[in-house]
């Protein structure tokens, strides 16, 4: 592994370019190096392992069992990667990956306050997930996080929530934190399952694999070990945050009744979605997964997206989690070796065999708690018209109703247009789900017909400065001497 | 969607703004139309253009349509019931030499003699009064004071929804197939089936070419994708949009804050996929302009780039007026990447030729008869 | 609020100022870790409305953690590693571009 620390220490092309070194993407660039493909790994985070694994290489964090054993994995994933010749660029972001006209891909990459544009014959964007928008009101007060925040906080840099804290959401990462956090000394005054109870009979008919499921004995024993010892509350239909410049309490309802708990901190989750925008931006085709409820690059069995050439292995192609994302690399990078000729199909087939095998067994139980934890329908769409929707450019739940309806906008990019959703920097990563939603609701259609987003490069912000100091790159120098 | 009409006094092919534009005019003279729209109102060069609603710096043989135009976005919300996010704040050609100003004063001087004042001379105070962050080195400019910018989008959909309100049939998601003669009509093959009409509107933007095709009136339409990028929100320094005319470069403000940066420099369209690649090398010598000319500039975080996909002609002036060779037949498309001012004047005028034969403001030189083959039969 | 873990690994300590008040973090923290470290929730105002926001995401999704950095604004704290005499600063609403 060649860590590269300057813009100008990355090369002008390799075999493969892997966005994001969490599971999928470690994974991918270890199996492609390996078989001897040049591999710029690029990760915007400052080490590697992704948020699973975040700070796996440099966590403050020294008793074993506040994270549990299933953190602790991650290392044997970097571990596989540093042997190999395989350049690791952290702290940089590529904002954008586009087709060039040689048949392989151009590059956008900054690093240090510098960019490049660079090439690749093939990219595997392993971006990863991201915690699902969950618009309440006041969530946009400081002191108010998502659950995977303060994991964030406690994995790279040993904090915990000092003051009264609240955890609040569905799904099973909430459990998990709750735990970890509890283990960590946090003081925990409540958590506060949304979980809506009826999702038990949907998910019912998807029990069967869930027994046979890596998941189960993991599920059980996070969520025994967090209901012993946790003040839990179930059965909550609304939440609200409270405070004027920051965050004081969150007033609950359950069966009808509400209440409101002081607190200092509050963390919500309702489970995690696809990060698509990297996709989005390069022109993937994506559908919505009506089981994970949430928008979906589309790809095939070896995880090629619609556009020849791109891959998207791990979580950013659909929710599998960690053991699953890895395999999914594995499997994106034998597939983009035979892609450069590398492997013959049948070689790609006979190594990738085992992996596959492993993938189907670690992704059994996986519909089980998708049904289970599908978060309730006010939490995608909240009902209380003030609550602030897109985050960036302060547009609330009744403008976009009231403009979906006044003027029949009929999707979310048209209705950047009037009330500028989306457009703010973070370009549609905490708002599109629910802008869609609402959308949808208004007129009465699905999520799928009322589409998604056209996300648009730079995926992450690019100062001018930067884009004018481009170096020209190789093709535009041969353009001019033509 | 309604199955009801399948027939109307005129069909138009094309929702970006001049189909809906010509839509909603021929509704108000008390005409049936159905308009068809192979995605949704204002996709592709009408929805994610720059905004620019400008006259500044046009050619001569358009002036006079955008002349039409200019008085109808200065009354854009009396006219379709939404301000379509107008504003008007002058359009300023920005001189990087004395050279360069020197070509701008001979335009400006031939402009007076053809009878059109709406360009001004401005010398180097102006300039600076105008527009205060520019550089120290230009030495002037022109100035067109009514132009501003407007919503590009919204402005679309505002003339889609007027039309609908007056009558008109707005078929969106419907991609034409085919457009042949049927006895005295003309009959439009859809994946939704086929429509009658006895006058139809070619304002199929960047696939008008095909449509012509069908008409055995091929055009040498070229399909390109302007690259335009936007900053985040930044305080207030510039109002009027700033063009130049040595390097390719147009700069406005919104009044949120956003810089949209653009010029014409051209990505890579794929129109069979409603697809733009966009060339980064050249953004980069679009941002080198500005990182130049408004040192204010160099720190802003660029959030979006984009292309739309529009139709160019040879020579960058538009298809417009009837057919050279089918009664009932009309074009209006091929508006070279400054189509958005003149939308809402054009359909007035489309509309005032298809409901009456003529119309006073002169469209010379503009007709698809310039593209005429000579050995056509 | 935020405070460090009984039995964290020790680490150096990093000197910094936020908005001129000096104050120190641990060498590995990013910038937006540090400033929770501190006690410090709010770190930009929104262009729009004004009102105060903090890290949300840690990760850099949501860009609430954005701040000025030794004078370069919209930086994300939570993707930037703390250096030692880093000089950070509230992003106020609708900023000047050239960090000021």
């Amino acid at each position: 592994m060649i860590t590269i620390e300057t813009i100008g220490q990355v090369a002008e092309h390799y075999d493969i370019a892997v966005v994001g070194a969490g599971p999928a993407g470690l994974a991918a660039a270890s199996r492609a190096a390996e078989l001897g493909l040049s591999v710029l790994l690029a990760d915007e985070n400052p080490a590697p392992g992704g948020q699973i694994y975040r700070a796996i290489t440099t966590t403050p964090v020294t008793k074993r069992a506040v994270l549990g054993e299933d953190y602790w994995k991650g290392g044997a994933l970097v571990d596989r990667l540093r042997p190999t010749n395989a350049a690791y660029a952290p702290g940089c972001t590529v904002w954008s990956v586009a087709p060039d006209e040689a048949g392989g891909f151009e590059l956008g990459l900054s690093l240090g306050g510098q960019a490049r544009l660079i090439a690749a014959g093939q990219v595997i964007l392993a971006t990863g997930a991201q915690e699902r928008p969950f618009p309440i009101p006041g969530w946009t007060l400081p002191g108010v996080m998502t659950a995977g925040a303060a994991q964030i906080a406690l994995k790279a840099s040993g904090l915990v929530p000092s003051g009264r804290t609240v955890i609040a959401g569905c799904g099973p990462l909430l459990y998990l934190l709750a735990g970890q956090l509890a283990a960590a000394g946090a003081n925990i005054v409540a958590v506060l399952d949304t979980t809506p109870r009826r999702n038990w009979l949907a998910a019912i008919a998807a029990f069967p694999g869930f027994l046979r499921s890596p998941y189960l004995a993991k599920g059980l024993k996070l969520m025994a070990a967090a209901r012993g010892r946790l003040p839990f509350k179930t059965g909550v239909t609304a939440l609200a945050a409270g405070g004027s410049d920051k965050l004081t309490g969150v007033t609950v309802t359950r069966g009808g009744a509400s209440e409101t708990i002081p607190c200092d901190a509050l963390l919500l989750h309702q489970g995690v979605i696809p990060g698509i925008n990297l996709a989005n931006a390069a022109g993937c085709a994506q559908h919505f997964d009506t089981v994970q409820h949430c928008w979906t690059p589309t790809v095939d069995d070896w995880f090629a997206s619609s556009i020849p050439g791109i891959a998207i292995a791990g979580d950013g192609a659909g929710i599998g989690g960690a053991e699953s994302a890895a395999l999914r690399g594995e499997i994106a990078a034998l597939d983009a070796a035979r892609r450069l000729g590398r492997l013959s199909e049948a070689e790609r087939n006979e190594k990738a065999a085992p992996t596959q095998a492993e993938l189907a067994r670690s992704l059994r139980g996986r519909r089980f708690l998708d049904l289970l934890y599908r978060p309730a329908p006010q939490f995608l769409a909240p009902p209380a018209d003030e609550t602030i929707v897109c985050r960036c450019e302060e547009v609330t739940a009744g403008q976009i109703r009231d403009t979906a309806r006044r003027l029949g906008v009929t999707g979310p990019n048209q209705m950047k247009a009037f009330l500028r959703c989306g457009m703010g920097p973070c370009q549609g990563r905490l708002c599109g789900p629910t802008v869609v939603e609402l959308i949808a609701q208004e007129r009465g259609v699905s999520a799928e017909e009322t589409g998604y987003y056209r996300l648009r490069p730079p995926v992450k912000p690019v100062t001018l400065a930067e884009l004018a100091a481009l170096p020209p790159t190789d093709a535009a120098i041969k353009a001019v001497v033509r | 969607m309604s199955e009801a009409r399948r027939s109307a006094d005129v069909i138009v092919i094309g929702g970006g703004i001049h189909g809906c534009s010509t839509a909603m005019h021929c509704a108000m003279r008390g005409l049936s139309v159905i308009l068809i729209e192979k995605d949704h109102a204002g996709r592709h060069a009408s929805g994610v253009n720059a905004g620019g609603v400008r006259q500044l710096a046009r050619h001569v043989a358009e002036i006079p349509l955008s002349n039409t135009s200019m008085a109808l976005w200065h009354r854009i919300e009396d006219l379709v019931d939404d301000d379509c996010g107008f504003t008007s704040d002058g359009q300023v050609l920005v001189a990087e030499d004395e050279e360069d100003l020197g070509n701008c004063r001979a335009r400006v001087d031939d402009l007076t003699l053809r009878g059109f004042h709406h360009e001004e001379l401005i010398d180097a105070a102006e300039l600076r009064r105008l527009v205060p962050a520019v550089s120290d080195a230009c030495p002037g400019g022109v100035v067109s004071r009514r132009d501003g910018a407007a919503i590009p989008l919204r402005a679309t959909q505002a003339f889609k929804r007027k039309a609908q309100s007056l009558g008109a049939d707005i078929r969106e998601g419907v991609r034409v197939t085919r457009v042949a003669r049927d006895g005295a009509n003309w009959r439009v093959e859809t994946d939704h089936g086929a429509f009658h009409s006895s006058r139809i509107v070619n304002a199929a933007g960047a696939w008008a070419d095909r449509i012509a095709a069908d008409l055995a009136e091929p055009v040498p339409l070229e399909v390109i994708a302007p690259m335009l990028m936007i900053t985040a929100r930044m305080p207030a320094f510039i109002k009027p949009v700033v063009i130049l005319r040595k390097r390719k470069l147009s700069f406005k403000q919104f009044e949120n804050g956003t810089v949209l940066i653009g010029g014409g420099y051209l990505g890579r369209a794929i129109r069979d996929e409603n697809r733009t690649v966009l060339d980064w090398g050249k953004l980069a010598t679009n941002a080198k302009t500005v990182w130049d000319l408004f040192p204010i500039m160099r720190g802003a975080p660029i959030l979006r780039a984009w292309a739309g996909i529009e139709a160019r002609m040879p020579d960058d002036l538009p298809v417009f007026g009837r057919s050279a060779r089918h009664e009932g037949v009309y074009h209006q498309f091929g508006f070279s990447a400054h189509g958005f001012q003149l939308g809402p004047g054009a359909g007035a005028v489309m509309a005032e030729i298809i409901a009456t034969g003529s119309s006073n403001v002169p469209i010379d030189g503009l007709g698809i008869a310039r593209f005429a083959v000579s050995a056509q039969p | 609020m935020f405070r460090l873990m009984h039995e964290a690994k020790p680490a150096e300590a990093l000197g910094f100022t936020f908005d001129g008040r000096a104050l120190t973090a641990r060498a590995g923290d990013t910038v937006a870790a540090a400033l929770l470290a501190n006690g410090i929730q709010a770190c930009r105002q929104t262009p729009v409305s004004g009102a105060d926001r903090g890290p949300y995401c840690m990760m850099g999704v949501c860009f609430e953690c954005l701040v000025v950095i030794d004078g370069v604004g919209n930086r994300q704290g939570c993707l930037v590693p703390l250096r030692e005499g880093m000089r950070i600063e509230t992003q106020a609403g609708r900023r000047h571009p050239d960090g000021g």
